[in-house]
């Protein structure tokens, strides 16, 4: 009999361990529906005084490498480069100095993965859309972006002078790109586009005449034929499509509390026109480029 | 067992099982009952306490709603579906084309006499390198460097050049497997076959080489079941497979149900390869073990 009660017993050392295991594990904070799912709540925007990750500091995160021409030379911290500027501006903003904002790699994925996030925004070319709306917090958008099309001077691709004739061309993009969306959404291409984990390994696949053209957003369209691709050239840009215009914006935790303060600082500075002042600095002027229909 | 009593207790040939043998099956099916019963509760135990863990976390409306979202995967199905056919496609070609290159490498390995010695060498050297080699960075250096080199008649298709440095990677490894199952024979085997008047190509083709197959078939899955999982790295040129697909869901919407619909697949996809060899092997035992084992 003695025998017999073993597995018994057993079973209940282990649910009782499990159990234990269990409360111990189990997060206390962030209680769901708590004060900070509500959002805004009573917090205020005191300047410097935010309930940031870590107390009197501001820690921005972005990916690495982060490219030209939103960073400068992979050195967020530099102050030099369109999103740097931008996320500097809007630390300003918020009452933070330059020595108090703290910079984290935060590799694409992570910036949506669900649980603590361990940067208080997140600056990394990120386009807003409803449906990334429910996994992430957004500022307002700090940049109108455009999408646009670079192919190897003199090739077919470099000819095309509409939508329809990029139909028929070998396209590739970045994965988790907007510019993938308007390949799949707005170009309809005949064959199945290259999806590529890094701008780097598209741009190796256009040299190798691999893809015939890629989609990449502006700013970065010119920085590649200028500075990398220097046989490449930007064929033209896409008009910003129907339903409202792609704007980057900065990526905050769902239940962040201070995504209303970041916005109202991204707002301000809009209307200061600091905004345009750092897009004119940092980011070449995109009108000469003509617009695919 | 107490089936088989019970019927020969039945059958009339005048046994009849003592009491005391009576007694003890009883015994015995009670403490079968018990320990079922235990198992059965401890695993509901187990399972409640796991079910009260998950979803009792602070975080688990926020991980079921980004993790196991149905409208992702109903959303994320199709194009896994359609991407899977690129890693299906893949590991039939590359699984032939390893295995058929890895035998050769494994013989080449294992010539003997000295006129083979470059020949050893040399294959030697390959399964060195490469199974050194991380399979990634041979991806990218065939994948993006034999294109660079803008060689007239060399393909650029991502798939074909990424299939090929697949090849190269696992018939390494694959070469090692077969290389242990031919050593693993012992050498009377090849005498006595010698003996007979086997040539020492046919002692290899006739004697060696089968026993050492059946030997390698489970390492062998392993590696298949492998390669199967890396098919997938050929997206790095931007193929679209399974898991890319499911990426590019997990990347436009912020989303990453489409990833556990792919690692679902993938798992279903397995478990009957696995079953199927199972199968082969217990074949091959049934066969091996023909007349009986004394």
């Amino acid at each position: 009999m003695r025998l017999a009660n073993r597995p018994l017993r057993l079973a209940a050392c282990a649910a009782v361990a499990l159990l234990a295991a269990a409360v111990g594990c189990a997060p206390q904070d962030e209680s769901p529906g708590g004060p900070g799912a509500a959002g805004q709540g009573k917090q205020s925007c005191d300047r410097g005084k935010l309930a940031t990750v870590a107390d009197g500091k501001l820690t921005v995160g972005t990916d690495k490498p982060a490219y030209a021409p939103w960073f400068q030379d992979d050195d967020p911290a530099s102050g030099k480069g369109f999103e740097s500027a931008v996320a500097y501006a809007v630390a300003r903003q918020l009452g933070y100095g330059k020595g108090a904002v703290r910079w984290q790699t935060v590799p694409f994925a992570n910036a949506f993965a669900p649980g603590q996030k361990k940067f208080d925004f997140d600056v990394n070319q990120i386009s807003i859309s409803p449906a990334r709306k429910r996994a992430v917090a957004f500022s307002s958008g700090y940049y109108d972006v455009r999408q646009a099309v670079i192919a190897l001077k003199g090739s077919r691709a470099a000819h095309a002078k509409s939508i329809a004739d990029l139909r028929h061309l070998k396209l590739g993009a970045q994965v988790g790109s907007t510019s993938l969306d308007v390949v799949n959404d707005t170009v309809r291409p005949d064959q199945q586009p290259a999806v590529f984990q890094k701008n780097d390994l598209a741009k190796s696949a256009l040299k190798n005449g691999q893809v015939d053209a890629v989609l990449t957003d502006l700013p970065t369209a010119f920085y590649i034929t200028s500075a990398e691709v220097k046989d490449a050239e930007v064929v033209g840009q896409f008009a910003a499509t129907g339903a409202g215009k792609e704007q980057f914006g900065l990526v905050l935790d769902k239940e962040s509390r201070i995504t209303g303060c970041v916005t109202a600082a991204v707002d301000a500075l809009r209307k200061d026109g600091t905004l345009a002042a750092l897009e004119k600095k940092w980011l070449t002027d995109a009108v000469s480029v003509p617009v695919l229909k | 067992m107490s089936k088989l009593l019970t019927a020969r207790a039945g059958a009339d040939d005048g046994y009849v099982p003592s009491q005391r043998r009576i007694e003890r099956e009883r015994f015995r099916r009670t403490r079968t009952r018990r320990a079922t019963a235990v198992a059965a509760l401890s695993t509901l135990v187990t399972a409640a306490v796991l079910y009260f863990v998950i979803t009792r976390s602070p975080g688990w409306p926020r991980t079921r709603e980004t993790f196991f979202s149905t409208e992702y995967a109903a959303k994320a199905l199709p194009k896994v579906l359609e991407g899977l056919l690129l890693n299906l496609r893949l590991l039939v070609v590359c699984g032939a084309a390893v295995l058929v290159l890895g035998l050769l490498l494994a013989v080449a390995r294992t010539l003997r006499g000295p006129v083979f010695f470059p020949l050893r060498a040399l294959a030697a050297a390959y399964t060195d390198f490469f199974r050194g080699l991380p399979l990634i960075i041979c991806l990218l250096m065939v994948v993006f460097g034999v294109p660079a080199l803008r060689l007239q008649g060399v393909t650029t298709d991502p798939v074909l050049l990424g299939g090929s440095a697949l090849v190269l990677t696992y018939s390494a490894y694959v070469a090692e497997v077969f290389r242990a199952g031919i050593e693993s024979v012992h050498p009377s085997q090849r005498a006595a076959a010698r003996s007979l008047g086997l040539s020492s190509g046919q002692a290899l083709r006739f004697v060696v080489l089968p026993q050492a197959v059946r030997r390698v078939v489970p390492p062998l899955l392993n590696d298949l079941v492998s390669l199967q999982k890396d098919t997938g790295l050929v997206s790095i040129a931007g193929a679209v497979d399974a898991v890319y697909a499911a990426q590019i869901i997990a990347g436009k919407d912020f989303n990453f149900t489409p990833y556990v619909v792919a690692g679902l697949v993938f798992v279903a996809l397995t478990i009957p390869m696995t079953r199927c060899t199972d199968w082969v092997t217990a074949r091959m035992d049934r066969r091996r073990a023909q007349g009986g084992l004394v």
